[in-house]
């Protein structure tokens, strides 16, 4: 957009929404949220810098290379968990029968592989998000 | 003419439904529709078996981790099947007359 | 009255079952396609609405532990919350993927009217 107000306002907020996406997803097993609300905040703040400053300079920063390791990124964390619970009791996806350490309730370290999978679901949800909103949005030259 | 008839069979389908919700059982207390006994089970059971104080993170990640796996393939094949549709391959075959 | 007394209990279920059915009605009676996706969307979000109302408590707390506090808290009814969210991510994706096909579609006839692209397919089979 060539609006001065929108650029300077923009370049002001997209740093805290992105914050506070990132803080419901790591806080996702001790307050409301999780993995799918806290990647929706974040993928909007992306969305949000392509709609102001244009696809070509957005595709600079989220190329397609970044949103390939990020997609499957997201899915192999969750699987190589998985797997890991395999080796070290049994059954797949295990948690407190596998010997993860359990922590204190309430506080941030707790709860063994829970906050793990919610950072892998949120990096996935975000980065679906911004790679759907460019491929939808990109014009053949 | 012809719309008349469509909204008034439209409202004659929402009387219908609003007839068959009144029969429902308001949400007023422990008896109503949805809670059952693997309810009670994992209110009372969530917090000292995985460690954490939200219930429904501890369901989904926990109790019924496989399906959150199942839905964030559902959401890979998402943008594969997108993926697919806007920006196919075309690669064209050796001997073929027109491009 | 006892009508207006079961009608005001109910309320949630209604608001959900009118709004489904103003989706049904924008499917049925429009000819844009963009405007028919739209109204798939809105009805699947209807049948959320109503099933996490069906999961309500009256004078129930959120349910999350507190580790200090009592234990004689009657809490809301966490399991439809949970199955929704993999029905949330659904609607989206079939949404996306419609969307995809209705650019597609934009190319090839040049219109997006359903009637339209009918009477163009008529066309396309007589001229052959």
């Amino acid at each position: 957009m060539d609006d001065i107000i929108v650029r300077s306002i923009t370049r002001i907020v997209i740093p805290f929404v992105m914050l506070y996406g990132i803080y419901i997803v790591l806080h996702g097993h001790i307050s409301p949220g999780g993995g799918f609300s806290g990647g929706a905040l974040v993928g909007s703040s992306l969305i949000l810098y392509t709609l102001v400053f244009g696809v070509d300079k957005a595709r600079k920063k989220f190329s397609h290379r970044v949103s390939e390791i990020a997609e499957s990124g997201g899915i192999l964390l969750y699987l190589m968990v998985g797997i890991l619970g395999i080796f070290l009791s049994g059954s797949f996806l295990s948690n407190q029968s596998a010997g993860f350490p359990m922590g204190e309730l309430g506080s941030l370290l707790s709860g063994g592989i829970i906050p793990i999978l919610m950072i892998g679901i949120g990096v996935k949800v975000a980065s679906t998000m911004i790679s759907l909103f460019h491929i939808l949005i990109e014009e053949e030259k | 003419m012809k719309n008349k008839i469509i909204a008034s069979i439209f409202i004659l389908l929402f009387v219908v439904l609003v007839y068959s919700i009144m029969q429902m059982p308001a949400g007023s207390g422990t008896d109503s529709l949805a809670y059952s006994e693997s309810t009670e089970y994992y209110l009372e059971n969530a917090a000292s078996e995985t460690g954490v104080t939200n219930i429904v993170a501890a369901i989904l990640t926990d109790y019924r981790a496989f399906d959150t796996l199942g839905e964030t393939i559902v959401l890979f094949t998402s943008i594969v099947a997108v993926v697919s549709v806007l920006r196919p391959d075309r690669k064209p075959k050796e001997g073929e007359n027109n491009g | 009255m006892d009508l207006l007394k079961d009608i005001l209990e109910h309320i949630n279920f209604i608001g959900a079952v009118a709004l489904f059915v103003i989706g049904l009605y924008t499917v049925v009676t429009h000819s844009n396609l963009i405007k028919r996706i739209l109204g798939i969307n809105i009805m699947g979000t209807a049948i959320f609405f109503f099933f996490i109302a069906v999961g309500n408590v009256l004078e129930g707390a959120p349910p999350l532990i507190d580790p200090e506090g009592s234990s004689e808290v009657v809490f809301i009814n966490p399991l439809p919350s949970v199955l929704i969210l993999t029905g949330i991510v659904v609607v989206v994706s079939i949404t996306v993927y419609s969307l995809s096909l209705v650019v597609r579609i934009y190319e090839t006839y040049g219109t997006i009217d359903q009637k339209e692209i009918a009477a163009i397919q008529k066309g396309e089979d007589y001229s052959d």
